[in-house]
């Protein structure tokens, strides 16, 4: 028995030495000619509209990167495979191969550069509230007292919890299954304020009924650096994606892609988001950097 | 993979652990949250579960009644409403559309509204294994009682109920288990249980595989130990030579 268990292990660690060694994507890509990109199902950069295609901010400025990826490789001809990912499965598929280059709505944060390599920030996320335009909440203090939503499984319930402890408030939290569940107590009146993603609060509000019920309001509770993820420990890849990226942001097609999914009505629905680039995004912007979200909360 | 079970003896804001492993002066640890988290379900589950009782046993029994035909009727319709609807979709029904059409039921906390979503839709299967329960009887047993001049009440009571009950207790512990499964849907309208503990909790500390195992376990004790008490009850209620009692009695 433990014969097996020893011969077991050594054959896992041949394995994963082997799988180090060939932790060279940019080979990977060039030999295989295809290049896997995960992408997301329903996030405010990244999402579907059905039948296997894949559109958004993130989306659309990861086929950029691909097509630069091609320049650089010299191929004649790069397909590109499309696999939706989640919040619990992407990590773990970009860190086992499956993935090659996650752009969706990733936060990087110290926590995942333990797992995984971001590139550079492509957009920062500002955590706000979205109330009822009649409903006279202007900050976070305003909700002693009140009921307050926001989404299982995500990192504002935590943003949540800590802003009620320093604030010494105390407000009812409830929580959607998803962000439409969360919009929908705002609307119906069950909670006062939803308190998500900056860019997710704008697309709940652009594809409801009134949107001139909503606004946006309060101090930003927590900034969050969005950025493609990658596999660690493959500094030619991550160089090539940074280039790729900074290319954009020089040359000022980024911005114009932003404009298209931020200012510009877009698919499905063809209806405005309206989120103008905020200044925390343009400063990304301007000294392209890959550091984690940890270091946004300090200064 | 390498385990990290310290991650319950973290704190929920700061991550840091905690010796002890429980959170002191108001700071909540993730076990503290787990328990937090399994005293909801098992909440949950319960209070349903004697709705579920007392509903399906009441509509089960009126379902067998003769030569009233509307009574029976309002309880088949009773049971085929609650039994053809997605749990998930009542429970939507009651937390989002009921409060609109009646805005009573605003107020009402979704772990309430949980207890009645959960309670009914039990009650619609146990009313199906009360009735037959009663209708696995032989019809000369009813005629017998009422022969004797019992009232249909106490035909009821003294004759039919004690034998059908004691014929569904094994369908009765699957359902009474099943409501611990089932309880896990509360997490859709905002109730703190262990579902929405293991989603929460695994995307705060990235670690899925530790907070599922925990959450798993908690549920099969949880089941397993309903198991065992309905196996007691099903022990000390037994009655030698009667029906199913001894173990096949046809």
């Amino acid at each position: 028995m433990k014969k097996h268990l020893l011969a077991a292990a050594i054959t896992v660690l041949a394995a994963s030495s082997a799988f180090a060694q060939a932790n060279d994507t940019l080979a990977k890509i060039k030999s295989s000619g295809t290049i896997t990109l995960g992408v997301r199902e329903s996030s405010g950069l990244s999402y579907t509209l059905g039948n296997g295609k894949y559109v958004g901010f993130h989306t659309e400025m990861a086929e950029h990167i691909i097509s630069d990826l091609q320049k650089q490789l010299g191929l004649a001809k790069l397909e590109t495979k499309y696999q939706p990912v989640t919040s619990q499965n992407r990590i773990p598929l970009v860190t086992n191969g499956t993935v090659d280059l996650e752009c969706g709505s990733t936060t990087n944060n110290a926590a995942r550069q333990k797992d995984v390599a971001f590139a550079v920030t492509t957009y920062v996320e500002e955590v706000r509230m979205a109330v009822k335009a009649s409903s006279g909440i202007a900050a976070i203090k305003d909700l002693n007292g009140k009921t307050v939503a926001t989404t299982t499984g995500t990192t504002s319930v935590q943003t949540l919890r800590k802003n009620e402890r320093a604030g010494g408030l105390d407000f009812k939290e409830v929580y959607g299954k998803d962000h439409a569940d969360s919009f929908l107590m705002v609307e119906t009146g069950r909670a006062d304020a939803f308190v998500m993603d900056g860019s997710i609060l704008a697309a709940n509000i652009s594809k409801s009924k009134n949107p001139a019920d909503f606004k946006i309001v309060g101090e930003v509770l927590s900034v969050e650096p969005i950025a493609c993820m990658l596999r660690k420990d493959d500094p030619a890849f991550k160089k090539a994606v940074d280039d790729s990226i900074k290319r954009q942001i020089a040359d000022g097609s980024l911005a114009k892609l932003y404009d298209k999914w931020f200012m510009q009505p877009v698919p499905p629905t063809n209806t405005k988001i309206g989120l103008p680039l905020s200044e925390a995004t343009k400063n990304a912007w301007a000294n392209p950097n890959d550091k984690p979200m940890e270091d946004y909360a300090k200064k | 993979m390498s385990w990290d079970w310290q991650v319950f003896c973290e704190d929920t804001l700061d991550r840091q652990a905690v010796p002890g492993c429980f959170g002191k002066g108001g700071d909540i640890t993730y076990l503290d949250w787990l328990l937090s988290a399994w005293g909801w379900t098992v909440s949950v589950s319960l209070l349903a579960l004697v709705l579920a009782l007392v509903l399906g046993a009441v509509i089960g029994t009126l379902r067998t009644l003769e030569g009233r035909r509307v009574v029976v009727g309002l309880c088949n319709t009773w049971v085929e409403l609650f039994r053809n609807i997605p749990l998930l979709v009542q429970i939507f029904l009651w937390y989002h559309v009921l409060p609109t059409i009646f805005p009573v039921l605003q107020g009402v906390p979704g772990f309430v509204l949980v207890v009645f979503a959960l309670g009914f839709f039990t009650s619609a299967r146990i009313a199906e294994q009360v009735r037959a329960g009663i209708q696995a009887l032989p019809r000369g047993q009813r005629y017998a009682g009422l022969a004797m001049g019992f009232t249909t009440f106490q035909t009821y009571r003294y004759v039919l109920l004690p034998m059908a009950f004691r014929i569904i207790i094994p369908p009765l512990t699957s359902e009474t288990m099943n409501i611990f499964k089932n309880s896990s849907v509360a997490f859709a309208v905002s109730v703190a249980e262990l579902t929405m503990f293991a989603m929460q909790a695994q995307e705060e500390t990235s670690r899925g595989i530790e907070v599922y195992l925990a959450v798993t376990a908690l549920y099969v004790v949880s089941a397993f130990a309903i198991n065992r008490i309905m196996a007691f009850i099903e022990k000390r209620a037994r009655v030698p030579g009667m029906v199913a009692a001894s173990g096949g009695g046809h």
